[in-house]
């Protein structure tokens, strides 16, 4: 794709989130999460506030419900910092394939915090088609785009909280697993990225029943070093 | 004092057990990425632990369910997430047709198993 300017290839973004099941995704995700602050009693502006400042659906849920249920503060910044580690792997691999040779390091500052599970997955697809120039205000426009739709509807889950019958809530709870695997099946063409999915599904569950600390975390090194190891050593064999 | 027991506090306790906790590891891949270039084999490495770490995300947010999903069998569950996959690849990898077949099966399957 092509852009005449920053702000074309900004504008790009906000349509290829709009045009991306992403954007329908977060909606409902996140009207499950305005919901479930109005449930807990928090204000409108504070949950409001949360999606802009936090923009990690697991970690808002994690946020509100822990908070809600008057759980310690200390207790709650731990679970949220847990189930924020994912973020560290995704802004490493997609800073270096924003930076041009003009780009500042400043200009990073915003795609690294709207990084999340969706800007990353549509941005680490649709960046090779795109100028490195234009890069950072693509991306900057799909995370506006998403982020658009997501506090549209935490403003509109918060009004219909009462209203969701329970089934409607387990469903909106699905979105996210189920649409993450198959946009990151998609994703995933290279022999690494397949093995590193299969391995993370299988590793990961089976740390968290085994009741180990950090247990995505160490989900994700382990699959992602088998992975890696496994690519390698089809380099070395062909 | 009495701003913070007030109506800041809300505030106050969203930033810090919130915002800090979780942007802490966008920060901290913000930093390390400087020294890395798009070409890096690290990079490749980096790539399929994000992916190993999503996976793993997903595999937990469907077997330990929370709130009202847990309410849906966890047979049910992975039959969905099944069946999503399934046409996902029968529907020319369409992400909408594996959202679409999967939320069918989840939310069509609660409410047949519903009493």
């Amino acid at each position: 794709m092509q852009f005449e300017s920053s702000g074309a290839a900004f504008l790009g973004g906000v349509r290829a989130a709009w045009l991306s099941v992403f954007a329908y995704v977060l909606f409902g995700t996140y009207i499950g999460i305005g919901a479930l602050a109005h449930d807990f009693n928090f204000s409108l502006a504070w949950v409001a506030l949360s999606t802009i400042l936090v923009w990690a659906g697991p970690a808002q849920v994690i946020l509100i419900s822990a908070l809600g249920a008057g759980s310690p503060l200390i207790e709650v910044a731990i679970a949220v910092g847990l189930s924020g580690v994912r973020l560290l792997p995704m802004v490493l691999s997609l800073l270096p394939r924003l930076k041009g040779p003009q780009t500042r390091a400043r200009d990073l500052v915003l795609p690294a915090h709207f990084t999340a599970i969706s800007m990353w997955v549509e941005s680490m697809r649709l960046i090779p088609t795109i100028p490195v120039e234009r890069r950072v205000a693509f991306c900057n426009g799909i995370a506006s785009g998403y982020m658009m739709s997501a506090l549209l509807a935490t403003v509109l889950g918060y009004y219909l909280a009462a209203k969701l019958p329970n089934l409607l809530t387990a469903g909106l709870l699905f979105l996210t697993p189920m649409s993450f695997l198959v946009s990151i099946t998609r994703n995933s063409v290279l022999l690494v990225d397949r093995l590193a999915l299969a391995l993370g599904l299988v590793i990961g569950p089976a740390l968290t029943y085994a009741a180990v600390g950090l247990d995505i975390l160490w989900a994700g090194i382990a699959g992602g070093t088998l992975a890696y190891v496994g690519h390698r050593i089809r380099e070395v064999l062909r | 004092m009495n701003a913070l027991s007030g109506e800041l506090w809300p505030y106050v306790v969203l930033a810090l057990v919130g915002f800090l906790p979780n942007e802490i590891w966008r920060a901290l891949g913000f930093f390390a990425a400087r020294g890395l270039d798009e070409g890096s084999e690290m990079l490749v490495w980096v790539r399929a632990v994000a992916t190993a770490v999503l996976a793993a995300v997903i595999a937990k947010l469907t077997i330990f369910a929370p709130g009202a999903l847990a309410g849906v069998p966890l047979a049910l569950r992975l039959a969905a997430v099944g069946c999503g996959v399934l046409a996902f690849h029968a529907v020319r990898r369409s992400v909408l047709a594996g959202v679409a077949i999967g939320e069918i099966v989840l939310i069509g399957g609660a409410y047949l198993l519903s009493p």
